[in-house]
């Protein structure tokens, strides 16, 4: 059975606790974008074969909102992290390459981006 | 090119079977050739499961093309096609979704004799039980759309349903049975062979199956599809159709395109044989059961899919117990009796849980996909109508609603809202 640690209150919860989310780290078009970038936010998923990074709830438990990284064939779970964070951690990278030497990151670690901590936000 | 499914192999019929009685069965030829792949085809299908091969067979039977490769990077039939649970049905809500699978249904009542091969289609009805008062609002809109479409369903009362299946408890108390959406030509069929008899005429009309041959990139040139490359060598291709179900996404981003498309496990599991009980195919939708009996006598029971993107063919244990456990309420015979096989496929679910059917971003590339749940009952239709897209282009009037375009136009075929589960 699938386990996972919430980020947040630290509990190691498994999958009927959870409720699964989707894919993470989707970039958000709104008003304004072309029609294809908004079809691509709302429907186009990477859906791999292999490292995939996505939301979860702890719907049974604390009830926020996480991140985590598994493995869509091995069912490897790399970790989990919280839901403010816009990029899978350097401790995250580091666990998928252990496994697969081979694995670069699609995404730029590096580059600035809006933070999502927005006033009143329970952390 | 006759599109004669028996050059090869001789017809099979009763003479055959008496005529390879008197010589011990000695005389029986491989169904279908495995043959090394050539250089170059006209068109290369990517998965040799129900959909692949169907599509292949009304490429060469409906348009003429016989220059075709279906490469399978397993083994024939071995994915979703022999991992589901056999039901065939097209009492669906949409005239879109009805049309292609009432289509299907149809090739289904003569598929044996058209393939002069025996799928054992057993038209033994099919019973949707509604068990909220959501569900049935849900069925008689149903029944009334069906009848607009020309497919025969009816709506059956609680006590007609006791009459049609002794086994069945119909008094709850968690689920109780209010009624039913009957479709009496719904069924099922035997699925490996499905696959098979497929299989079988495409070979004899000369089209090359190649098992355990796996493709690794899909080579584009200006926006079209030049060749794909695969454990067995570069496959130069016109025409490339990928009918890969769950591995979708994994072929789409080797051409370079996204598809709203993930990937999920979904569980059946079959129970030790018994004596006939059931002569209907059940399902349960709110609990997410569905049961039918085999030939052999097991109880064949289909439950719910996992929510998270899944390539392990394994799903969770506490679908199992749920969909289990929910079954047992309405049929308490099932409590007595053992499970004998367990087992899990990929499926490939789409926003509005209908099939795409579509040309893609790359010229020349098309993908016939997002069955999810229920894409056995759509074989025979969905190669009918993915063969004319391939062949002509551009679809024709079964498959012009599943295009891919219908995401950014918001055009959705919403199947998920008309039936409240999987299918």
């Amino acid at each position: 059975m699938l386990t996972l640690t919430c980020p947040y209150c630290g509990i190691r919860a498994e999958e009927t606790e959870l409720a699964p989310g989707g894919e993470a780290h989707l970039k958000r078009f709104g008003p304004g974008a072309s029609d294809e970038d908004f079809e691509g936010y709302l429907f186009a998923r990477k859906n791999p074969r292999g490292v995939h990074f996505e939301r979860w709830r702890h719907a049974y438990g604390c009830g926020k909102w996480f991140l985590a990284a598994r493995d869509t064939v091995t069912l490897e779970v790399y970790g989990t992290y919280r839901a403010q964070t816009p990029f899978p951690t350097p401790e995250i990278v580091a666990a998928i390459q252990a496994r697969h030497p081979d694995w670069t990151p699609d995404f730029d670690a590096t580059s600035p981006t809006p933070t999502s901590t927005p006033e009143g936000l329970i952390q | 090119m006759s599109a004669s499914p028996t050059r090869g192999t001789g017809k099979y019929s009763v003479f055959a079977i008496a005529r390879e009685a008197m010589r011990l069965h000695t005389g029986w030829k491989r169904a279908w050739a495995s043959p090394e792949p050539k250089k170059k085809y006209k068109v290369v299908i990517v998965g040799a499961g129900g959909h692949g091969l169907a599509t292949a067979y009304y490429l060469g039977k409906n348009h003429g093309i016989t220059d075709v490769a279906i490469i399978e990077k397993g083994w024939l039939g071995g994915g979703n096609t022999g991992r589901n649970t056999t039901i065939i049905r097209s009492n669906y809500l949409q005239d879109a979704s009805a049309a292609i699978f009432d289509k299907s249904l149809k090739l289904y009542e003569d598929l044996s004799q058209d393939l002069n091969y025996n799928i054992m289609f057993s038209p033994r009805g099919l019973l949707m039980l509604a068990q909220t008062e959501h569900e049935v609002r849900g069925y008689k809109r149903t029944v009334y759309a069906n009848q607009l479409q020309n497919v025969a369903t009816e709506w059956v009362t609680p006590e007609r349903i006791k009459e049609m299946l002794p086994i069945i408890n119909i008094d709850g108390p968690r689920y109780p049975v209010l009624g039913g959406l009957y479709q009496a030509r719904g069924g099922t069929a035997r699925h490996d062979a499905v696959a098979w008899g497929y299989a079988r005429a495409c070979s004899a009309m000369g089209m090359d199956i190649i098992q355990t041959c796996e493709v690794k990139g899909v080579e584009t040139a200006n926006g079209q599809v030049r060749a794909v490359n695969t454990t067995k060598g570069r496959i130069e291709c016109d025409k490339l159709a990928m009918i890969v179900a769950g591995n979708s996404s994994v072929l789409a981003e080797m051409a370079g395109f996204r598809l709203p498309i993930e990937s999920v496990a979904l569980q059946a599991l079959v129970s030790e044989p018994i004596k006939p009980c059931c002569d209907l195919v059940i399902m349960a939708n709110t609990v997410h059961g569905y049961l039918s009996q085999s030939d052999k006598g097991e109880m064949v029971i289909g439950g719910g899919t996992d929510g998270f993107n899944n390539y392990s063919q394994r799903g969770s244990w506490h679908h199992i117990e749920e969909t289990v456990r929910a079954l047992v309420e309405t049929f308490p015979m099932l409590s007595r009796l053992k499970m004998l096989r367990q087992w899990g496929g990929i499926v490939d679910m789409t926003g509005d849980r209908s099939p795409i059917l579509s040309t893609t971003p790359v010229g020349n590339i098309f993908v016939n996909c997002g069955w999810g749940t229920g894409g056995f009952k759509a074989i025979p239709g969905s190669g009918w109508a993915m063969a004319e897209l391939v062949a002509n282009g551009t679809p024709g009037p079964l498959a012009a609603e599943f295009g891919l375009n219908r995401f950014r136009e918001g055009r959705f075929i919403d199947e998920s809202v008309a039936a409240g589960v999987a299918h």
